[in-house]
């Protein structure tokens, strides 16, 4: 993070469990927050559901990344534009019907211009409403910034997702299918890895993705010195 | 019946809301710590369910006909109003409740289930009495699901894993073990 130095100045107004209003940062900060450190599948474990359901093979799981940064910066642009107008008591119902009208926008435009996907991810168009990423950011970060930030950072956690969401389901689609967004790889002696395509196969495939980060981080731990990490 | 009983056993067993369909993973990896909160929680959210099915079920019967493209909108506008309820009578009537579940009990709106729940019953032309007993084992199969994954992690809680593994990498792989248990029920009928 470029700004370090600022000594945070948004707690006088936020209760305990509120995180406050974000400390500011750059544009290229904002982004690229949700691509690496804070990455929405695999180091917040926010949006499982579509995480594991549609990333059976490329296609569908970069559909889905794609649907899912769409909403999250149309969403947060709204979000962030009607900040100041919208009352504390109904904030949460206006943030998820902002969302469900951008849902329902993806939706039809995904069913317009490719069918066959729309047909293959089936109910989990509309479940991006669901998705607690979206109401994550929407409350923890676009209400509280400026229009451009909002948009930022929904970039930066809508490419993050997409980026997770692809890795995951081309480790599940080579493996278990011996193909890549359907050209065969291999040749005909190849043995398909058929639990990969099914569901405990998702479940599978993030838990490694997760060991593999976690390892990441022990590694970096030990072998940075302490003073280095700010 | 039959046909009753069969959509009963197919969304309890076969094609589990949580561990086969994937809905509802939220709450199924937040929640678990605790086998008593687990399957209370497993409770609220077979009741909003059940709300939820009969709402849709009258929405898209009368209300969605002639504007199809309102559906998600409006079908999450029920189950917000639904939560509000459950969570207002957990709250005067069931006050310890209310404080187990936390956060998780308003966060139920954001349950994939429950949407998933009134979009499958849509998109399968389900009549009331259908909805209602594909609520009902939906929401018991979250709540076995859930309680199952709340005593297994009771019993890892006095294990020592490797530290790789101390985040969610030993949840996800006993989660997968957890759903090629229940891959195992699909001989009972095809899936969907």
């Amino acid at each position: 993070m470029t700004t370090a130095t600022a000594p945070v100045a948004a707690k006088s107004d936020a209760p305990a469990f509120d995180p406050g209003a974000p400390p500011p940062a750059t544009l290229f900060a904002d982004v690229w927050r949700g691509i690496g450190k804070e990455n929405p599948v695999l180091v917040q474990f926010l949006g499982m559901c579509p995480t594991m359901a549609v990333t059976n093979i490329l296609a569908n799981g970069f559909a889905m990344g794609v649907a899912t940064t769409f909403v999250l910066v149309g969403s947060g642009l709204f979000v962030s534009l009607f900040r100041k107008y919208v009352a504390h008591e109904v904030r949460i119902t206006s943030y998820i019907l902002i969302i469900a009208t951008f849902v329902t926008l993806a939706d039809m435009l995904l069913a317009a211009t490719f069918p066959d996907i729309s047909k293959a991810l089936g109910p989990f168009i509309p479940l991006i409403v669901a998705n607690c990423l979206l109401l994550g950011r929407a409350e923890a970060f676009a209400a509280k910034v400026k229009p451009v930030r909002a948009v930022a950072d929904g970039l930066g956690m809508g490419l993050g997702f997409t980026l997770s969401l692809s890795a995951l389901s081309s480790f599940r689609e080579i493996l278990g299918r011996g193909s890549l967004l359907g050209h065969p790889l291999f040749g005909p002696r190849f043995e398909p890895w058929v639990f990969l395509m099914m569901p405990p196969g998702g479940f599978l495939t993030l838990g490694i993705a997760c060991l593999a980060v976690a390892y990441v981080i022990e590694w970096r731990k030990k072998h940075t010195p302490a003073p280095r990490r700010a | 019946m039959g046909h009753l009983s069969w959509i009963f056993v197919s969304t309890l067993l076969v094609n589990n809301f949580t561990l086969v369909m994937f809905l509802g993973l939220c709450s199924f990896f937040g929640v678990t710590g605790k086998i008593e909160t687990a399957w209370r929680l497993g409770l609220a959210n077979t009741f909003v369910l059940l709300l939820t099915a009969i709402s849709a079920w009258f929405l898209n019967a009368y209300v969605l006909k002639q504007t199809p493209f309102l559906r998600t909108i409006a079908f999450i506008v029920v189950i917000a109003s639904a939560v509000q309820i459950v969570e207002m009578a957990v709250k005067k009537y069931l006050p310890v409740l209310f404080r187990q579940l936390g956060i998780y009990l308003p966060l139920i709106t954001t349950n994939c289930a429950i949407l998933g729940l009134a979009l499958f019953q849509t998109s399968r032309n389900y009549t009331l009495v259908e909805a209602l007993v594909f609520a009902v084992g939906a929401g018991l199969g979250l709540t076995l699901a859930l309680s199952l994954m709340a005593s297994i992690r009771e019993r890892t809680e006095l294990t020592e894993p490797p530290m790789v593994a101390r985040r969610m990498g030993l949840v996800l792989v006993i989660a997968s073990c957890l759903s090629m248990a229940f891959m195992g029920f699909a001989g009972m009928g095809s899936a969907e």
